[in-house]
This record gives C-alpha cells, structure tokens and sequence, in this order.
C-alpha cells in the first residue's frame, strides 16, 4: 500500500521537530528495520504466549476474601425490604453491605452521575445489583446471596424507545429520576445550512432516500469476565486491582463514593482480557471490593459470572432511525437530515457523547452540503447501553451508506464513484465545524475496489452473489478530557542508565492492543535501543503518570506524543554527551540497533550503554517526561467540540456475499478492508485491529443482538407471556452468538498510510474505525446479489426470506437468475 | 460451609503428580487455578461455551470448567506445560510471530487445541484447522491471525518470524495459499490480481 513517503513534506517538522529524523531513519534502515514501521512481536508477546499473564482473576493474596451480588429479578421495582439478617448469620460470611452504605451516585460524564453501586430506592432493570455479600469462599458468598431476602413493589417497565416517549412523567413510570423530562436522558438537534431548500436541487434529476433504519443492540462479549480485588490496610490506604479501560476514572470516583481522598486510593489495572468499551467507566465491582476491604480488613475480590457480564453491558445502544438523504443529478449530496431514537437502559453511562455522536460523526469522510440531525437517548429498564467499539456512529453510518447505496442505484453510477465526488478532502472544515487535516479515503476506497476485483463482478455476479461497498472514518482520540482540566490527557516518564536500560512509565491502559509495545518501538526509534534493553510499566497509579484510558481510540496518539516528547528529551542528550566526547555535532550523531555511530565518519561507533554513560556522567541521572496536552478545536456553539478530535482515520469495506435464497442465510463470503492509520507503528498489530474491528462488525449482520423477554402494553394485565418482561433471553456465549471460527468471514486487510500532523510520525487511530463499514458493506452486497434492500438489522434469514417473498410479489414474477431486475425493496420489520 | 465433601485426589500435570484435597464438585478449571496456581489456564464462561479453559487430557482437548477434578484420569497438560525448558512450543511462538495474540486471554485454550489438531494432523488443512478451534471464542483477533498462526506452527522446524515474513512476501507476489471457497474455507492472504474469491 501507500508508503510511509507519502508524508506531505510541508509537515515534516510537525512529524519529527528534531529536524534530522528522515535523513536518520534513512540511513538508520539501510542497515536494517529498526523503530517505527517494521512488522514484529509484541513486547508482552511471549508472555501471553506462555500464560504467565498475570490478569485481575488470576491474582491471589493472603485471607482474600469473595464477594458476590444479589441481583434484581425485576425490570422495575420499588425496594420495601431488603433482608440481610439470615444470610448474615451464615458461618463463613463476614460482611454484607446494601445500596445504603454506598448512597453516594457517580457516572463517568461529570454532568450525568446518576447511578448508585448498588440500588437505594428502587431496581432498574433485571440484574441490577441490591446487596454485596464478602466470605470466605464463593460458595459460602453464593449461600449467603440467596439467603437475601427482597420484597419488591412492582412498578411499569418501559422497555422500548416507544414507550418511553410517552411515559417519565410520573414517579412509577420515570426509569431513572435522573431524567428532568419525561425519559430522555439527552436530546441534540443540531443544523448547518438549509436542508429543505437543498432537498429542493435534488428533485430535477436528482435522488432522494427518505428511508427507515433500525440497529439493534449488541455487546462487548470480551473474553474476560470483569473482575476486581480490594485492598485496604492501616494507613487507610486503598488498592484496587480491576479489569478497566480506564482506572483513573475510577480512581476519581472510588474516592469520590467511598469518601477517601485520592492521594489515599491505588488503582492497579492488570492486562485486560478484552474490552472494546465494555470495561470503560466504574462498574458495581469496583465500589464492593472497596467497601468490603474496608469493613472487613481483608482482601476482597469479586469476579462476575458470564451472566453478570452481560447486565453491567455498556453495549451498542439499540436506533431506530429515519434518514433523508438528497443528491443532485451530478451526484453532488445535497442534504442529510436524520432523526434518531436512541435506547439507552437505565443509566446515562456516556448517553450524553452517544446523542451528540450520533449526529455529530457523520460529516466525513463524505460530505454534504446541508445537515440536520435529531437524536435523543431515553431511559429505558435494561442493563445500560454505552459506548460499544464505534460508540454512537456505527448505526448512524450503517444507515448512511446505505442511503449512499440506494443513491447510486437510483442515479445509476457507481456506488464507489458516487462517494468519491462527495470527498469531504483534506485540510478542511466539515460542515459541522470540526476540522479534518487528513484522510486517505481515495486509496482506501481504491484498495479494496482493485483487491476485490470491483470492476469486473459489481453487478455482473450470477443471482445470490453479490459485493458492496461503504466507507466511514473514526476519530484518533476525543479531543477533551470528560473532566475538563488544563492538565496533560497522558504522561509518560522515561528513565534510562547506565546499565543500558530503558524503563518506560505510563498510565495507558492494555486492553490487547498493545500500547506496551507502541512505547516500546517509540523508544527503539528515538533512542536507538534494542527492544530487549526496554521495559514498560503501564497503569498503576502510584508507579505511573496517569493516561484517562483506552476509550475513542485515543491511546496510540496521545500516549504517542507524550512518549516521544520525553524521548526527544533524552535523545538530544544522548547526541550531545556522545558529540562531546567525538568532538562532532550533536546532528552528526545517529543512534539505532542498540549503537550510536558517526553520520559519515562510521568508524566512530559506541554501543546504547555506553552512550547512557557519558550522558549521565555529563548531565546527571537521566529522567524526561512528556505529555500530550489538550488543543482547542470543534465548532463554535453548544456541541460543536463533540467528536472534535486531533485526526480522523478513513476506512472503505467490500463485502462479498451469497445469499440462499431458500433458507435466506446471509453467508459473507469475504470482505477486504483498506484502512487509513497515518502510519503503522507495527503493521500486524494494526492488521489485527482492523481484522478484528472488521469481524466484530460483520457478526452484528446477523447473528448477534440483545433480546429482552417482553413486556404488557401499559395498564393492561401481564398475561403468561410476560412473566419475562424485561429479563435478557439467554446471557450466555452459548445463546448469545458471537462468532466462531466457521461464522468468520475470509477478511484482507489492507494498510492505507495518509499521515496526519495531529498524530505522532503521522499515526491515528486503528482499533475503531475499522467496524463501522463493514456492516452496510454487507447490506450493499445482498442488494447486489438478490435485488432486495436490508434495513432493519439483524438480518436474520427469516428477514432476508421476507424480503425475497416481498419482492417476488412485487415484480410478479419468481426469482429468476439474473442481476437485473434489482428494486429498491424494504424489507418487512 | 459444613456438607462439603473433600476427597484427597492425585492429579498429574505437567509431568509432575499432585496431591490435592479438592471438593467433589470442584472442577479441573478450579483446582488448576486455585489450588495448584497454574492460572494460565483461564475461566471466561464456567459453563462450557468460551473454550478458554481448554487443557489436554492424554493430548485431547477437554473443557476443564466442565470436568471434574476427581473424575481426571489421565495426564494434564496446561499451557504452563507446553514450554519446556525456556523454548517455547512452535504454536506458541507462531501466535507471537504472527501477532494472534491480543488480549491473550483466550489463547491459552486455543493454543492448546491447536497443539492437539497438529499433534494429530501435523499438516491441517484451512477447514480442518477451523473446526478444530471453533470451540474456542476469540473476541479480539477476527480468527485471521489465529489461523496463519496455525499454518505456520503447522510448517515446523523453522525460525517462526523468517517463515512468516517469507509467507508475507510470498503472498505479496503470489497467492499464499490455494483459494477456496468458503465453507469452503478461507484464503488466508489473497491477492489483488484475480479480482478475489469468485
């Protein structure tokens, strides 16, 4: 793909403010890959290999304790009586605790704290957490659970968007007393330009899709299960071990709820086994461990079950969505004007970033001429919706490019050409008001034409085959910290001596996507060490400066450029003590492999340690810290900073389906996706971003969704039917289907390299936009293999046979073997 | 809690005999991991359907999250076990080499299936290395590393890293691997010359 000197040399002193890097890294690579841009293991790779990671569960200390929740078994409900006397008198238990010995609310977005760790008043959603037990083992803390008695006061529940439109206004149909009107938790309406008026140049020749979309809700599914331990001891002092993707959010908030200032709490975040925003803000776990250890001394930890992974949730928010989309008969989009219902469970988790994301993250990487968007999140009584992988412009663009799909039909050209006028472009201002230096949405957009074979078989493959394309871009960060402060997003401290080693601090959080190793290959090319001379700490609040978390895709760029603030630091004076002692210039010194040598004189050659020496004998012991600091950015009004972000990835998908019309399986045969990273700091590990982001979108097509039992309209009997209401139908991986290695389709991908000044050596996020595309990508594709147009998802084969049926009706006529009699078909619900 | 019934019973692990006081009900996945440390081996469901806690009996997958403890009988391989002497297994150093491991928590259990598909099928094919690992979930990786991972685990014998930049150029060039369709199968690494998997 596009190579790493594509770099617009007007920004090269943005890339490497140093000045001399190219000509290093130039002469550096003749003698083989060494730093950035080489494909090789991970840091912590044979540790993993070898099971030696140490994970939240697998830690184990002296009198542990286990807790462990009583859950409600209620959609909602008001607690009378929350008995605790029989469990408590179980031999064995030592504490137990309820939502009034942890009254104080907190939530990740400082404007929205509105849940509790465990419930005061009333229970929101089947799997709310009432009472914590801590015993000696998991046994007797299960015994005790279930010795918990609870006398509930059933209350309506309000289960769909529909609902809870029309209700909130009073006491017992209100979700969450949080929500000042009605059900919403936030409601956005933004506008730029007059879309009436521009929907008027679409009509002489034109296109407009004026379409219904439906999305709906998946999770997180990681692997790990959320685990966390308490650790409490004499000087008051708190630790806390927790599976999180951001522990100084949690850090904030333990000691917010647990009244302990928040120089007297640790947090420890161990590698986490998956999270893709399933692990992004305090959970119950958190607040429980504290607690108990504080009550009861004693080391406490609490692992969920694989059924409690699916309450604390935090998942893609279900939409229904209604999009108008006009272009003229160029081609040229006109308007977009969308309105969206937003189903956000029974906390506002990021709900408020999911409203404005909504809207806000769909000006590019194609443009348009006028927008208006609508979207508003309503309390509802299920486990919490947030922020899943692609937070809150996932569904959005799912709809969107199949609108773009239904254009190009319409307008008969090209689906790839069509978004290709539409290029938002580079260094410009999207009509939102945020700013997109860069993006390689053109080669993203021709790698995967050239790599399917496009132009040959779009529209050309025998009935039941078909390709589709979509396109999307992500943001590299969030610009603003939740909280807002004027202090770094991320530090690093690097320390370095005369042993030759390099130790590496940072608060980033691992959740596999490595930014150990991103460190690392910073520091190799900076410094000019081996790998093996480096060690990295990650997130532990008393080791490490701190990083908010891995959350929007912000690590890499961010920890990216504090790294290499406190590199450079170092690395000048590396080259001067060694200048000193060649009685050469500073620039004449290169440092790589693990030596520093004469930029023309090569005879003059010292290993990395003995640079270490002469520079801490001439300047010291050698320490430097960096860090990534917040710059303005986003639109002018109220909003306008939301999805502003440093720099803006691209993406382009083609999916390769065939469809059985018999049994209506959708069986994605391939997708190839290009994917627009900046540059790639270690080509396989953003492979595997965009692999496993590509595949985490194709299984929500069809197989996964989060089904909930139903509930009776309000005021009516619940009949048997409803004796469910509320309650998640299976959270298992068993009913639950999330891929496996036979439901995966082939994937290519492809590394598009379009450097952005935000990032460091050019480099943006890898690890989000990636999913977003490939969803209508597949959608695209069944309109070009059957002629029948998906849009409400799962596309189960019930759907897809419905919509085969409808279209046969339709055109009068059975299926035949051709590709060309497609019509715009909407499928039933 | 007072009806627990401990047994004293004798588990082999690794090569090495254990002596364990386990309650009947507990399972291999709990002994492995609370009794004997060896928490390589990793609970993600503890109902059978994750496969993460996948270790070898007699070199045959098992789900220890569904085996008895006292009902083992048969020599234990966790992945703690499959690294000897500081080498690691070529599986092992395949998933380092081709960047299949993520988050990793998953891994042990695949790895151990794939150590049991080799050691039975040294050279697999891409279909039958899918089914032997469709019993384990990963949730990071999108399988198409796991799976170039197997194939060159499957190669043997070599520098892991070499076979695996060789098998990059390679495909760079040429088709990797013969095409097939999927279900089918999976091409591995493609190329852009034939206009894909048609």
């Amino acid at each position: 793909m596009s190579k790493s000197d594509a770099l617009p040399l007007q920004d090269k002193t943005a890339f490497f403010p140093s000045g001399n890097t190219f000509a290093d890294a130039a002469q550096r690579r003749q003698e083989g890959d060494h730093g950035i841009g080489v494909r090789r293991r991970k840091i912590d790779g044979a540790d993993k290999a070898t099971g030696r990671t140490k994970y939240a569960d697998d830690l184990r200390f002296p009198g542990m304790l286990h807790a462990k929740l009583k859950r409600s078994i209620k959609a909602h409900a008001r607690l009378v009586d929350v008995d605790v006397s029989a469990a408590l008198a179980i031999p064995g238990v030592f504490a137990i605790i309820t939502g009034k010995d942890l009254p104080e609310k907190y939530g990740i977005i400082p404007w929205t704290k509105d849940e509790t760790a465990l419930a005061v008043d009333d229970v929101k959603y089947v799997g709310d957490a009432i009472a914590a037990v801590a015993a000696v083992d998991e046994e007797t803390a299960n015994a005790a659970v279930k010795a918990i008695k609870v006398t509930y006061e059933d209350l309506p529940a309000v289960l769909d968007t529909d609902t809870a439109k029309t209700t909130g206004d009073t006491p017992e149909t209100k979700v969450n007393p949080f929500a000042k009107r009605g059900n919403i938790t936030k409601g956005v309406k933004l506008a730029f330009g007059d879309v009436d008026e521009n929907l008027k140049a679409c009509a002489d020749g034109g296109a407009v899709v004026d379409e219904d979309f439906t999305f709906q809700g998946t999770t997180h599914a990681p692997i790990e299960p959320h685990c966390a331990i308490g650790l409490f001891d004499e000087r008051k002092h708190l630790t806390v071990y927790t599976a999180t993707q951001t522990p100084h959010y949690v850090h904030r908030d333990l000691a917010a709820v647990l009244d302990l200032p928040e120089s007297h709490v640790r947090v420890i975040q161990p590698p986490v086994g998956g999270g893709f925003g399933g692990k992004s803000e305090p959970f119950t776990l958190e607040f429980v461990v504290g607690k108990l250890a504080m009550i009861t001394g004693r080391p406490v930890k609490l692992l969920y079950t694989r059924e409690e992974v699916f309450y604390a949730h935090r998942g893609r928010h279900p939409m229904k969505m209604h999009y108008t989309v006009g272009a003229d008969k160029t081609g040229r989009l006109r308007a977009v004007k969308s309105d969206i219902d937003i189903d956000g469970g029974a906390y506002a988790s990021f709900g408020m970033i999911t409203a404005y994301y909504a809207g806000q993250l769909l000006t590019g990487p194609v443009a348009f001429d006028s927008y208006a968007f609508n979207a508003t999140r309503y309390y509802t009584n299920k486990p919490a919706c947030g922020p899943k992988r692609g937070h809150g412009s996932v569904q959005p663009r799912f709809a969107f490019e199949i609108a773009l799909d239904m254009i190009a039909a319409q307008l008969k050209m090209d689906p790839i050409e069509l978004r290709k006028r539409n290029f938002a472009g580079q260094d410009v201002t999207l009509i939102n008001g945020q700013h997109m230096n860069s993006s390689g949405l053109l080669q993203c957009l021709d790698a995967v034409k050239n790599a399917s074979g496009w132009d040959e078989r779009y529209g050309k493959m025998p009935r039941g085959r078909g390709l589709g394309i979509a396109c999307s871009m992500y943001i590299s960060g969030t610009n603003y910290p939740i909280y807002p402060n004027e202090m770094p997003q991320s530090g690093v401290q690097v320390k370095l001596d005369r042993s030759g080693r390099v130790t590496i601090f940072s608060g980033a959080s691992d959740i596999g996507q490595g930014p150990g190793s991103a460190l690392a290959v910073i520091a190799m090319e900076e410094l000019g060490v081996e790998m093996g001379d480096i060690q990295v700490v990650l997130s532990d609040s008393d080791l490490t400066p701190v990083d908010l978390g891995a959350y929007s895709s912000r690590v890499t760029l961010m920890m990216g450029h504090a790294a290499l603030e406190a590199c450079r630091t170092l690395r000048e004076k590396l080259q001067s003590a060694v200048a000193a002692a060649w009685e050469c210039t500073p620039d004449d010194v290169l440092l790589g492999h693990g030596q520093a040598w004469h930029r023309e004189d090569t005879g003059k050659r010292m290993s990395s340690r003995e640079a270490f020496v002469l520079a801490e004998g001439r300047f010291g012991t050698l320490g430097a810290t960096g860090g990534y600091r917040t710059q303005e950015r986003g639109g002018d009004y109220r909003g306008g900073t939301i999805g502003a972000s440093p720099a803006y990835s691209a993406t382009a998908h083609i999916a390769e389906v065939q469809v059985d019309e018999a049994t209506g399986r959708i069986d994605i045969q391939k997708i190839w996706v290009a994917h627009d990273c900046g540059k790639a700091l270690n080509p396989i590990i953003v492979e595997g971003q965009i692999e496993g982001s590509t595949y985490m979108g194709a299984a929500e097509v069809s197989l996964e969704n989060m089904l909930y039992g139903p509930h009776a309209p309000l005021g009516a009997t619940p009949g048997p039917e409803h004796t469910r209401a509320g309650m998640l139908m299976g959270p298992s991986l068993l009913d639950y289907r999330i891929p496996t290695t036979l439901d995966t389709p082939a994937i290519e991908a492809l590394i598009v390299e379009q450097a952005d000044r935000n990032g460091p050596y050019g480099l943006k996020e890898a690890g989000e936009g990636p999913l977003h595309s490939s969803i209508p990508a597949v959608a695209n594709a069944v309109y070009d293999a059957v002629g029948v147009r998906l849009t409400h998802l799962p596309f189960t084969p019930a759907t897809v046979r419905a919509a085969l049926k409808a279209q046969a009706a339709s055109t009068g006529t059975s299926n035949t073997n051709t590709n060309t009699n497609n019509t715009n078909i909407k499928a039933a619900e | 809690m007072g009806q627990k019934k401990t047994a004293l019973i004798t588990l082999s692990v690794n090569g090495q005999t254990h002596e364990v006081a386990a309650a009947q009900h507990h399972t291999l996945c709990e002994v492995l991991r609370y009794q004997l440390d060896l928490t390589g081996t990793k609970q993600g469901c503890d109902k059978g359907d994750c496969g993460a806690c996948t270790v070898l009996v007699d070199g045959a997958p098992v789900l220890s999250c569904l085996t008895m403890a006292c009902a083992v009988d048969g020599e234990v391989t966790t992945i703690e076990g499959l690294s000897q002497g500081g080498t690691l297994d070529p599986v092992q150093d395949a998933f380092d080499a081709c960047g299949a491991l993520q988050c990793g928590f998953c891994q042990p259990g695949m790895m151990l299936s794939a150590r049991a598909l080799l050691d039975e099928k040294p050279a697999p094919s891409i279909d039958e290395i899918r089914d032997a690992l469709s019993g384990n979930l990963c949730r990071c990786t999108g399988y198409t590393k796991i799976l170039e991972a197997v194939l060159l685990a499957a190669a043997g014998g070599e520098d892991a890293q070499a076979a695996y930049d060789r098998m990059r150029r390679h495909a760079l060039a040429t088709t990797a691997f013969p095409a097939e369709p999927r279900g089918g199968g999976l091409r591995i690494i493609d190329t852009t010359s034939e206009g894909g998997a048609a």
